[in-house]
């Protein structure tokens, strides 16, 4: 009997360039959650805002996504400000976080799908771009640009966002804050401010991976809850808050998912992640490259 | 000669790549006043939380009242008599005064076969703790009503309430006024004086040189000195790491 | 009031009531009202474990639809038992009637409330909430490929001609079970509140590290919230399938439980039997208006701002806002639960 070695490498292949994007998915959830601490499961909202203003922006004047989600980083670094004043004001300050808070971004991720249903329909909405439907060939390998190239702009972004983290000030300050909000006051820096800009540039990299998105795949409103098992799967198994451990754990559900999907069926794919949300979660929170 | 109460065995604990206890060996005599000092990150709470199951220590054994230990979650080391009072008060704030010191009863008293618990009994059990601390006529506050001295009160009253064979007391007389310490460390006396034997861990040096019959100093995770407290203070190792700050 | 005198009056009120809206001769009375009681058992049933312990549950749904499928199940084996077994003992497999189908998809759905738990309180809060969105979607998926109840097709269930209750229709039948069951809940709700159990869970929600040091086992409590909170919901799951005649993935799982099922309580006031009650009579009302004047997205909408806006300007729901307004009361209701510990 015949072992499929090429469907197998293909979807090894696959793995690789989805979970590339996956890492670019979670990174956001990476810094809110796993850096400081604020479970925004609201998260996959902001990606399918991003998902449908990149949709837009497509249709009416003919721009590439990943130009438009650059145009509109603004746009998330500011809403992601408002929504962090709010979550400050609302439940940081009063010490109330754990009920009220998530219970607040599930208000959010609830209403942004609903009014996306009102205002889009549930109808599948997808990009045109020039690259969207070529396919590179090498004897029986298949590498779909519209794998690759979000795969290399999430590789960009991650390790854009490590460097950012690791070598700037404000960034040293953002890892800082998570472990000493004290220590760092005394060194002249405003936790509250620090966090906010960390929070803004989560909700910032929500607009890239909705414009990546909608690349990959067509999107209608609740695909975003499909995500929040993955993302928080990859955030726990990656050590929460580490970005290489974030991209490790993205590859290796990626490729997980897309052999299950290539023997199994597709179908099968959403549980694949939340099942291993829950193994992680019972047997090794503390990640792969875990504390 | 009887077993202690308390054995603590090269006990151990590290967050990440610090080392919080490196190999603690300490030991509690049954009716023993133990006082536990050295400088503020020396480890004392995280010894606290080790003894009392919050942590658990990755090497090392604690036996107390000779069940061993190492796996045993906090509220089982409570129901077999090991109660602790946190440093920084933690009242459950939707309970009255009077109730969170139901709880303990509740919870612990009841399962004890040792300790009378009827209904009358904890109830009456509830009204004479809160008579211990002074907080009977506020009983039906809630702990937000009530001023930090009275929290710290409250703090004490819930670990005494589950009629405990040790009591471990981490840090409750900071903030209080001279005539206060002087009461706490009397009604501290008075437990030990009906059996309860207790671990003080203090900074104010008065109460601690008036209520220890023993004293042992931790310094950087490590111990460095155990033994009569006229004899610790005077040792020049302990002046230097704490006492001489 | 002891408990047993709590529900022998609730079941009397709850029975004229019944028989109240009977005489308005209004069949559609009783279909929206169906729905309203669906509410105020998942309502309650999410509070035990999210407003007494703390601990917030996503995948009500996936609970809900537990009960919802093993009802399914337990409808098509007959058939299932007729093609694969001899005569004789496919005969005795029938359609158990639906109270005990309540007390299967209670036992099913807290098994896996159980399960959940076991797997994932040990760890913090958040990490629960969000392994039970993963419960749904895995729980969703597994259905959805399951083809024994119709997969994503769905399955049809069939509603017996007449009801097992003499002089009433199957609706009307479907209704005062419901009717009972909220009586049930609701009882165990305020039972739980006044007891050691309660005071236990009050420890966990205030501060789960103090609770451990004062004695309270909060592992073993936490699995007691999820078993029960899980159960109710199966049970209010468990008939559903009649009532709606045809039964997908996709309402069964639906979104609106979930939502419904967190911001009924925390709209109401979590802190008693009473805000469950309160949020879910009033937010199922105002849906039914608004999915039948507008559209049942934006009723949806509306549940979701609501939660948002109480979410940040009243945290302690319609009876915190009460029970501020009117501050003595909180201190006579404290008075009252002390004496109610001392004599129950």
């Amino acid at each position: 009997m015949d072992f499929p070695v090429e469907l197998l490498i293909n979807a090894l292949i696959a793995g690789i360039l989805l979970g590339g994007f996956y890492a670019a998915v979670t990174v956001g959830i990476s810094i809110s959650f796993g850096i400081l601490d604020i479970v925004n499961i609201a998260h996959p909202a902001f990606i399918i805002l991003g998902s449908y203003i990149a949709y837009i922006l497509n249709q009416r004047l003919g721009l590439d996504p990943i130009l438009v989600s650059i145009l509109v980083l603004p746009f998330f670094y500011y809403l992601g400000s408002l929504v962090y004043q709010v979550y400050y004001l609302s439940f940081e300050k009063r010490g109330q976080e754990a009920l009220r808070g998530l219970a607040f971004f599930f208000g959010l991720l609830f209403v942004t799908e609903v009014v996306l249903i009102l205002v889009f329909g549930v109808d599948y909405r997808y990009v045109q771009a020039g690259y969207i439907d070529t396919t590179l060939r090498f004897s029986f390998l298949d590498l779909p640009m519209r794998m690759v190239v979000p795969f290399v702009i999430s590789m960009i972004l991650v390790l854009g966002l490590q460097l950012f983290l690791s070598k700037t000030f404000t960034g040293r300050a953002i890892m800082a804050v998570a472990q000493d909000q004290l220590a760092l006051s005394l060194m002249a820096a405003d936790p509250i401010r620090i966090k906010r800009i960390a929070f803004s540039i989560s909700i910032a990299t929500a607009a890239i991976a909705g414009a990546l998105l909608i690349i990959i795949q067509p999107v209608e409103p609740s695909v975003g809850r499909e995500y929040i098992g993955r993302v928080f799967a990859i955030c726990v198994l990656g050590g929460m808050g580490s970005l290489p451990g974030t991209l490790i754990a993205a590859l290796l559900l990626g490729i997980v998912e897309s052999i299950t999907s290539t023997f199994y069926g597709p179908s099968w794919a959403p549980a694949v992640a939340f099942g291993f949300l829950l193994i992680t979660l019972a047997v090794r929170p503390s990640g792969i490259l875990g504390r | 000669m009887t077993a202690p109460l308390l054995k603590i065995d090269n006990v151990g604990k590290r967050f990440g790549g610090f080392v919080a206890l490196d190999g603690i060996n300490l030991e509690v005599a049954r009716g023993e006043r133990l006082g536990l000092i050295g400088p503020n990150g020396s480890g004392k709470s995280t010894l606290v939380n080790c003894m009392s199951g919050t942590l658990h220590n990755e090497t090392g054994t604690v036996t107390f009242d000779g069940h061993p230990m190492n796996g045993l979650l906090a509220h089982q080391r409570t129901h077999l008599g090991l109660a602790r009072s946190f440093q920084l008060p933690r009242p459950f704030h939707s309970l009255s005064v009077a109730e969170n010191i139901r709880v303990p009863l509740l919870y612990t008293v009841r399962q004890r076969r040792d300790v009378p618990h009827t209904r009358e009994e904890l109830e009456h059990r509830c009204h004479e703790v809160l008579g211990l601390v002074g907080l009977e006529h506020k009983a039906r506050k809630q702990p937000k009503d009530l001023t930090q001295v009275e929290m710290r009160k409250l703090e004490l009253a819930r670990a005494m309430a589950a009629e405990p064979k040790l009591l471990i007391a981490d840090e409750a007389m900071a903030g209080l006024s001279e005539s206060e310490v002087k009461d706490i460390v009397a009604l501290l006396i008075a437990l030990n004086e009906r059996g309860i034997t207790i671990i003080l861990i203090e900074h104010i040096m008065t109460a601690v040189m008036s209520f220890s019959q023993r004293l042992a100093v931790l310094v950087s995770g490590r111990k460095i000195a155990d033994g009569d407290p006229q004899d610790v203070i005077r040792d020049p190792e302990v002046e230097r790491a704490y006492l001489g700050q | 009031m002891r408990t047993w005198q709590f529900f022998l009056v609730s079941l009397v009120i709850a029975l004229a009531g019944f028989m109240g809206a009977r005489l308005l001769q209004n069949d559609y009375l009783f279909f929206a009202g169906y729905v309203v009681l669906q509410f105020i058992v998942l309502a309650t049933a999410w509070n035990i474990l999210g407003g007494y312990c703390g601990y917030v549950n996503f995948g009500s749904a996936a609970f809900f639809a537990m009960g919802a499928y093993t009802t399914v199940v337990m409808t098509k084996l007959p058939a299932f038992a007729n093609r694969h077994f001899p005569e004789e003992i496919a005969a005795l497999v029938g359609i158990p009637p639906i109270p005990v189908l309540i007390l299967l998809g209670g036992v099913i759905a807290g098994l896996v409330g159980l399960g959940t738990g076991y797997l994932t309180l040990r760890l913090r809060g958040v990490f629960f909430a969000i392994a039970t969105l993963a419960l749904a979607v895995v729980l969703q998926t597994l259905i959805v490929n399951w083809d024994f109840v119709g997969g994503s097709r769905g399955a049809y269930v069939i509603r017996p001609a007449t009801a097992p209750l003499f002089g009433i229709n199957y609706i009307e039948y479907l209704f005062l079970v419901m009717l009972v069951l909220v009586v049930v809940a609701l009882t165990t709700a305020r039972a739980i509140e006044r007891s050691r159990l309660g005071y236990g869970f009050a420890t966990i929600r205030d501060d789960e590290l103090a609770a451990e040091a004062s004695g309270v086992p909060t592992l073993k409590l936490k699995l007691v919230a999820t078993t029960l909170s899980g159960a109710f919901m199966g049970m209010a799951g468990a008939p559903f399938p009649y009532y709606i005649g045809f039964l997908e993935p996709s309402s069964a799982f639906g979104l609106a439980y979930a939502v419904n099922a967190i911001a009924m309580p925390m709209i109401g006031g979590t802190t008693s039997w009473v805000g469950p009650l309160l949020g879910a009579v009033l937010l199922g009302t105002l849906q039914q208006l608004a999915t039948v004047t507008i559209s049942s997205a934006v009723s949806l909408l509306l549940v979701g701002l609501l939660l948002v806006f109480f979410v940040i300007i009243a945290p302690n729901g319609l009876l915190g806002l009460w029970h501020d307004y009117f501050g003595r009361k909180h201190k006579t209701e404290d008075e009252s639960k002390t004496a109610a510990v001392k004599t129950s």
